[in-house]
C-alpha cells in the first residue's frame, strides 16, 4: 500500500517544552490510522502539522510523496483540498447556520451554488441532519455539532481526513453514533482516515492501524491485533480492560 | 521586565505592519466580498449612530459654553459660529468620534476574531483553503475606512448643530447669524482635511484590532485582554498620529 503520509523524525517543542520528540509513522492510502495517546502528548499537534497550520521544528513530512515540510501557504492551499480536518469541538463558524458552514469549503473551491445545494442536501442526509440548514452552531447539541463538522470535512469529497478527537465530551451512545459515520465515510468514500483520540472504544470501533503516541515518540505501531498483544507496560495499561 | 516589555512592543509593531502589507496585497488581489462588507459596515455604522449623536451633539454644546466664556472677555462672542464650525470638523470631530467609534469597532473586532481563534475557527478556515486576511480582515479595513468618514461628517453637522442650540438659546445669537457665520469661514479643505484623518484612523485601527485578535491565546481570559489593549492602543495611535496628520494636512 502507497504511503498519502509520512512523518520522518518530526519535532516540535514550545518554549522549553518538547512535546514531539522524532515522529516516524507513515499512513497508507485509504487506511484508518488511530493515534492514541493521553491528554496534552502532542496529537493534535501533529495533526495540525499534517495540514501546515503549525511548522515542525525538525523532522521531514511527506505528503503522496512529496516533501511538503517547507511548503508556503500557496502550496499547502493545494494539499488543503485532498486532505480535510475535523476539528475537536467542530470549530464551527458562529456567524454562519449549518448551510453557510458545511457550504464554506465548496464556495472556497467555487463551486457552482446548485451543485452545492444538491451535495449539501446528501451529506445533511447522510448524517441525520436533514431540517438544521438554518440552524446557527450555538442552537445546536455537542453530539451535532460534530456532525456537522464530519459534514463539513466530506463535504469536499477529500482524499483524507484527519480527525482531532471526535467523540471528545460526547456519551457513549452519541460517541457510537460518530464513530459508526466516520466508518461509514471510510467505506463509502474509500477516504483515508487518521483518527486522533484518547478514547479506547472509538480506536476499537474505527482502526485498522493503531499508533500510541507517548512522551513525544511513537511508541508502538501496528494493527488492532498487535496494540492489544503488546508488551508496552503504558499501552497495556491504557488498554487494560477497555478493549 | 523592561526588556520584556520592549520586546513585546516592537513584536507587536512589526506584526502589524506584517500584517498591513498582507492586507495591501490581498485587497489588490482579491474580488471585494460586498455581502460581508454591507453586513460588517451596519454593524460598525448604523449601530454606532447613537454614541456619535450623542458625543457629537453635547461636544459641540459643551464648545458654545465654553467658547462664549472666553470670546466674551474680548468682545468677540458674536465669532462662536466661526470658532465652533473649524474646531468641530478639522480637530474635534474627527479625532473624539475616531476615539469613541474605534474604541467600540475595535473592540467588537478584537473580541470577535479573538474568540474565533480560541475556539479554532480561523484555523478552520485556513483548513479549508481560505486566506484568513481576505475573508476576515479585507471586509472590515473596506467597512471601515468607509463608514467612519461618514460618521465623522455627521458628527461635524451634528456638533456645529449643538453650538447653535446652545448660542440661540442662551446667548442670544439668532440661527441665522450663527449659520451665516459658520458658511462664511468653513472652506472644503477644512471638512476634507478631518475627514482625511479619519481614513488612516480607520486603518489604523482595523489593523491594530485584527492583529490583537489574531493574537489571542488562552481563553475568555486572553480574549478579554487583547481587547483592552485594542481600546488603549487604538487611542493612543489616534492621538499621536493625529499630531503628525494634522502637520501634513496643513501643508497641502
Amino acid at each position: 500500500m502507497k504511503d498519502l503520509i509520512s512523518y520522518k523524525g518530526i519535532e516540535k517543542a514550545f518554549g522549553k517544552k518538547e512535546v514531539l520528540e522524532g515522529i516516524d509513522l507513515s499512513v497508507g492510502k485509504g487506511e484508518t490510522l488511530v493515534i492514541l495517546g493521553g491528554s496534552g502528548s502532542g496529537k493534535s499537534v501533529l495533526l495540525k502539522i499534517t495540514i501546515g497550520l503549525m511548522y515542525p521544528d525538525a523532522g521531514r513530512l511527506l505528503i503522496d510523496g512529496e516533501d511538503a515540510t517547507d511548503y508556503g501557504e500557496r502550496e499547502w492551499l493545494e494539499v488543503r483540498k485532498k486532505i480535510s480536518y475535523m476539528f475537536q469541538w467542530g470549530a464551527l463558524f458562529d456567524s454562519m447556520n449549518v448551510y453557510d458552514n458545511v457550504a464554506f469549503p465548496l464556495r472556497e473551491q467555487r463551486v457552482d451554488e446548485a451543485q452545492i445545494k444538491e451535495r449539501i442536501s446528501d451529506a445533511l442526509d447522510t448524517l441525520g441532519l436533514e431540517g438544521t440548514e438554518a440552524v446557527f452552531p450555538h442552537d445546536l447539541s455537542g453530539g451535532m455539532r460534530k456532525r456537522v463538522a464530519l459534514a463539513r470535512s466530506i463535504i469536499s469529497k477529500p482524499e483524507c481526513i484527519l480527525y482531532d478527537e471526535p467523540t471528545a465530551g460526547l456519551d457513549p451512545v452519541t460517541s457510537d453514533q460518530i464513530n459508526s459515520l466516520i466508518r461509514k465515510t471510510q467505506e463509502k468514500f474509500h477516504v483515508t482516515s487518521v483518527v486522533v483520540t484518547h478514547d479506547i472504544r472509538s480506536m476499537a470501533f474505527v482502526a485498522d492501524k493503531v499508533a500510541f503516541l507517548y512522551e513525544g515518540r511513537i511508541a508502538f505501531s501496528g494493527t488492532l491485533e498487535e496494540a492489544k498483544k503488546s508488551v508496552h507496560p503504558v499501552l497495556k495499561e491504557y488498554l487494560s480492560g477497555r478493549v | 521586565m523592561a526588556f520584556q516589555g520592549a520586546k513585546k512592543r516592537i513584536e507587536t509593531l512589526g506584526g502589524i505592519s506584517l500584517l498591513a502589507s498582507r492586507t495591501v496585497r490581498s485587497l489588490f488581489s482579491s474580488r471585494p466580498e460586498f455581502p460581508q462588507i454591507s453586513y460588517q459596515m451596519v454593524l460598525m455604522g448604523y449601530q454606532s449612530l447613537s454614541i456619535v449623536i450623542i458625543t457629537a451633539l453635547f461636544i459641540g454644546m459643551v464648545l458654545a459654553i465654553q467658547t462664549a466664556y472666553s470670546l466674551e472677555a474680548f468682545g468677540a462672542k458674536l465669532y462662536i459660529g466661526e470658532v465652533i464650525s473649524l474646531s468641530m470638523t478639522r480637530e474635534l470631530g474627527p479625532v473624539l468620534i475616531s476615539i469613541m467609534v474605534g474604541g467600540r469597532v475595535g473592540a467588537g473586532i478584537t473580541a470577535e476574531l479573538g474568540t474565533m481563534k480560541v475556539t479554532e475557527q480561523i484555523d478552520a478556515l485556513r483548513s479549508m483553503g481560505a486566506d484568513p486576511v481576505r475573508k476576515l480582515v479585507c471586509p472590515r479595513m473596506y467597512a471601515f475606512v468607509l463608514t467612519l468618514p461618514m460618521l465623522v461628517l455627521i458628527a461635524d453637522a451634528l456638533g456645529v448643530l449643538g453650538g447653535m442650540i446652545i448660542s440661540v438659546m442662551q446667548l442670544d445669537i439668532s440661527a441665522r447669524f450663527y449659520l451665516e457665520h459658520v458658511f462664511r469661514i468653513l472652506k472644503f479643505n477644512d471638512i476634507f482635511s478631518g475627514l482625511g484623518k479619519t481614513f488612516f484612523f480607520a486603518t489604523f485601527v482595523t489593523l491594530i484590532s485584527c492583529y490583537n485578535g489574531f493574537q489571542a491565546e488562552g481563553g475568555a481570559d486572553g480574549v478579554g485582554r487583547a481587547t483592552t489593549y485594542t481600546v488603549v492602543l487604538s487611542s493612543i495611535v489616534i492621538l499621536i498620529s493625529n499630531f503628525f496628520l494634522t502637520k501634513l494636512f496643513l501643508t497641502l
